[in-house]
């Protein structure tokens, strides 16, 4: 039976403190001025591709937000180039409602099902109207999971499903509007409840377990009222619930429901099952058991490391120009160029697939790639050499007051790879006070600006997280 | 392999230079007209003696148009070029070897740049459509990633090196406090260089070069025809250029202590000129001190300083307008101003001053060579020009 083969989750650095919102207790995850959905997406799936088993390559890509950075213009095309998976896959965005992560996942598994081999990945940048809910209560991360059957030993089985859609208006955001709008939440809940009970309890009897059988239980959805009225008529303990990262996190979204099965996976052992339900614009359920397989693939990261890992004094009205809600003065600096499509296309490897040259006369390393050697100039005589996942330090840097950014200073480093080669790039995800010659760098994928409407997307290097 | 040069096959007959500062009333034109004007005049020549020009500009206009129009040249060739903060200076060489190669009697070498009128604080540039994937790192940040290297390498704790482009900087307002052409004329307190606004690393604003509008143009015919139009011509001993591959930006073993492009361009100038031992031999350099540490860096690479010694010369005075070895006589690009395109052409001008013992307040006691070095890009990835000038 199909599965999850392997999966990623992806929290970004920065928090902030609801307190410095003004409305609660805990804190959200922020996603930097340099990052997207899909620039979250591609972290995330970078950690469910990292070490797939045999046999598993992935030919169908999705990406499921309702924050994608392009209305019109593939949002997973980005996604696939950025992981350098072929180009044969076939690509599709998917949005609409927060429940799109979860049925993104279903319909991937569906999609195993007949024989592909799927990365689902969900993301979302949640923006809300400044001091309502959703701003201190929403949460920006990722979720990825490959989905597969035949071949490969899934780490969790999809036993169990069940949908219901409903045309109801909760929460709805129209072209031209800045921020969601949600309905009286007594009202979504009234609606909701009874429909989750239903669903669930079809999922329940298409899987053939019991709520006492559940391990784990995720739920998610646009109100948090609705799971007052569910567990009992469900029969779900409260110590079943799993924690819904509402004081680390917030809600992310559509990927939110995907972000919790993946802590969930981080903490499970063989045989534990798993009911993951996301309630908006109706109900989607699946059930989930685990195999023996977990032990050899949970990523590199988990939920809680993610977590654990982060700065947490962002400013709110730093905050807000992030997001482009406060106006600013720019720096009196000009504009950044618009990229152009033809050098973008021409150095998609490079830019996407973060792929260098390694020379095949004297071995010597070049980023970007070079046609003639920098060290031998041998021409055209090099192979390709990934570098997204390469090791490397700081070799020195300095703090740029000058230079065009929305978190000034901008840190530019002189990053030398272990395995050779060396770039002039960005730091990122950073505190200035505390960088250092020889500070060991992972890369990651980010949005560096957006001029003219084109997001212009490339790698920056950031300290170990 | 190298050049051959042209050492005294060629002369400077005639300068002129503007005031360099912010000219919210001159355009690129305004100072066009300015500096040849002058440049006629010092020669004591007419526009239809001269057989040709090349102009230099980074940005202030397109073509030999942008010469030929406000002045109305009467159909002669103008080239425009540009590389980068060196392009003065590459105005000159080719403008040389024109001369020297005899298919012109009479040229004349121009630069402007025309900065102030952006809007924007340092310097701007279009450059091609592009991939988005440039580190988009300003030029103070570039350069100020030789100040740590350098202390670090040698042993120069930070305060000290703090001091040290102190120093530099105290010493070019000197100099421009001295030069009625400079775009800042007065001298800076050492506490107030110390306290400037951060720009970049250890770079504050009083690190960096002034941005300016300004104009420079210089006459150029054969040595042998040099006495007719001028009683006191200086010689060009050396003309070098170098682009290099940019290995610093790519390559693990460099440093970021040394320019290797400055290294090979002054190699190259010295065998031409035959210079054994620039620390003794060359009398007074205008060198590319676009922020202070790329002055530091220059002293090595130029041979003015053994390696790591640099820092030392510049706190013991070597290199001030009284010193054995006065740099930046005119107050570099720091004092006197970086209009780019004719930065290059500035520096040859101080040597006219210089050599023919014009510079006032500023002059030097008998120079016998000078040197101009002019320097475009940023560490790991830059051009280089030298040249020696003397009598």
């Amino acid at each position: 039976m199909s599965g999850i083969v392997r999966y990623g989750s992806y929290v970004p650095f920065n928090r902030i403190q609801r307190s410095a919102i003004g409305a609660g207790r805990g804190e959200r995850a922020a996603a930097s001025y340099d990052e997207d959905s899909a620039s979250m997406a591609v972290e995330a799936s970078r950690e469910a591709l990292r070490e797939l088993p045999e046999g598993a390559a992935v030919d169908t890509v999705a990406f499921a937000s309702t924050s994608a950075p392009y209305f019109e213009k593939l949002n997973a095309a980005t996604l696939q180039a950025a992981t350098n998976l072929p180009k044969s896959v076939t690509a599709l965005d998917l949005g609409g409602s927060t429940r799109s992560g979860l049925s993104a996942l279903l319909a991937g598994i569906d999609m195993a099902s007949a024989g592909r081999t799927v990365l689902v990945a969900a993301s979302d940048v949640v923006v809300g109207a400044p001091s309502g809910p959703r701003e201190s209560g929403g949460g920006d991360a990722a979720a990825a999971f490959v989905l597969g059957a035949n071949g490969t030993e899934p780490v969790a089985r999809l036993i169990g499903r069940a949908s219901c859609t409903e045309e109801v208006l909760d929460v709805w955001k129209s072209p031209g509007m800045p921020f969601a709008k949600q309905w009286e939440e007594r009202f979504g809940a009234d609606v909701y409840t009874p429909l989750l009970v239903e669903t669930f309890g079809r999922a329940l009897a298409d899987a053939g377990v019991s709520a006492s059988d559940l391990s784990k239980v995720v739920l998610d959805g646009t109100n948090a009222r609705v799971f007052r009225g569910f567990l009992r008529p469900a029969g779900i303990a409260p110590e079943q619930i799993l924690d819904g990262l509402a004081g680390t996190v917030g809600r992310a979204g559509s990927a939110h429901a995907g972000l919790v099965l993946a802590s969930a996976l981080d903490g499970a052992s063989a045989g534990d099952r798993i009911a993951v339900a996301v309630v908006a614009d109706g109900v989607d359920v699946a059930v989930f058991e685990v195999t023996d397989a977990i032990d050899g693939g949970r990523p590199k990261h988990s939920v809680a490391s993610w977590v654990e890992s982060k700065r947490n004094d962002l400013a709110y009205t730093t905050y807000l120009k992030w997001r482009e809600v406060l106006p600013f003065e720019p720096p009196r600096r000009p504009d950044p160029d618009r990229p152009a499509a033809p050098p973008m296309q021409r150095a998609e490897r490079w830019k996407f697939g973060f792929l260098g040259s390694r020379c095949n006369r004297c071995g010597n390393t070049n980023l970007p790639p070079q046609r003639v050697c920098v060290v031998c100039q041998a021409v055209d005589d090099s192979t390709v050499e990934p570098y997204a996942d390469g090791e490397c330090r700081i070799s020195t840097y300095t703090l740029d007051r000058l230079a065009y950014s929305l978190q000034p200073p901008v840190i530019g480093a002189v990053v030398d790879f272990d395995k050779g080669g060396r770039m002039l790039c960005q730091l990122t995800d950073v505190d200035p006070d505390n960088v250092g010659i020889g500070d060991e760098l992972e890369m990651t994928f980010r949005r560096l600006y957006t001029a003219g409407g084109v997001h212009n997307y490339f790698w920056k290097a950031r300290p170990k997280r | 392999m190298a050049s051959k040069g042209i050492c005294d096959r060629v002369a400077i007959v005639g300068m002129g230079c503007t005031k360099f500062g912010e000219h919210w009333n001159r355009s690129a034109s305004d100072l066009l007209v300015d500096a040849v004007q002058e440049a006629y005049g010092s020669a004591g020549i007419e526009p239809d003696n001269v057989d040709a020009y090349w102009l230099g500009t980074t940005g202030s206009g397109i073509s030999g148009l942008t010469l030929s129009e406000p002045l109305k040249i009467q159909y002669k060739p103008v080239t425009r070029l540009e590389n980068m903060c060196a392009t003065g200076s590459e105005a000159i060489r080719n403008a040389a070897y024109a001369v020297a190669s005899g298919a012109y009697d009479l040229v004349m070498a121009v630069g402007v740049e025309k900065l102030k009128d952006s809007g924007f604080s340092g310097l701007t540039g279009s450059a091609p459509p592009g991939d988005g994937t440039e580190s988009g790192m300003t030029a103070p940040a570039n350069f100020s990633l030789l100040a740590p290297a350098y202390a670090e390498k040698y042993g120069v704790d930070l305060e000290t090196m703090r001091d040290v482009l102190t120093q530099i900087a105290y010493k070019n307002h000197y100099n421009g406090a001295r030069n009625e052409k400079a775009q800042f004329q007065r001298e800076v307190p050492i506490e107030k260089i110390n306290a400037s606004p951060k720009v970049a690393g250890m770079l504050g604003i009083m690190d960096c070069s002034g941005v300016s509008d300004g104009s420079a143009a210089a006459v150029i015919c054969r040595a042998e025809d040099a006495h007719k139009y001028n009683d006191n011509p200086i010689f060009i001993k050396a003309l070098s250029f170098v682009a290099g591959p940019s290995e610093g930006a790519k390559r693990q073993d460099y440093d970021f202590t040394t320019f290797p492009e400055v290294v090979e361009s002054a190699r190259d100038a010295y065998v031409q000129a035959g210079i054994e031992d620039p620390r003794e031999q060359i009398s007074m350099a205008e060198v590319h001190d676009c922020f202070t540490p790329t002055e530091l860096v220059l002293m090595e690479d130029l041979g003015f300083s053994p390696r790591g010694q640099a820092w030392k010369d510049t706190m013991d005075g070597r290199f001030d307008l009284d010193g054995e070895q006065p740099v930046n006589p005119d107050g570099g690009l720091k004092s006197f101003g970086h209009p780019i395109g004719a930065s290059g052409l500035r520096m040859m001008y101080e040597m006219w001053l210089q050599l023919r013992g014009e510079a006032g307040e500023r002059q030097i006691a008998d120079p016998k060579l000078g040197l101009t070095h002019n320097l475009g890009g940023a560490p790991g990835r830059c051009v280089s020009f030298v040249s020696v000038v003397g009598l």
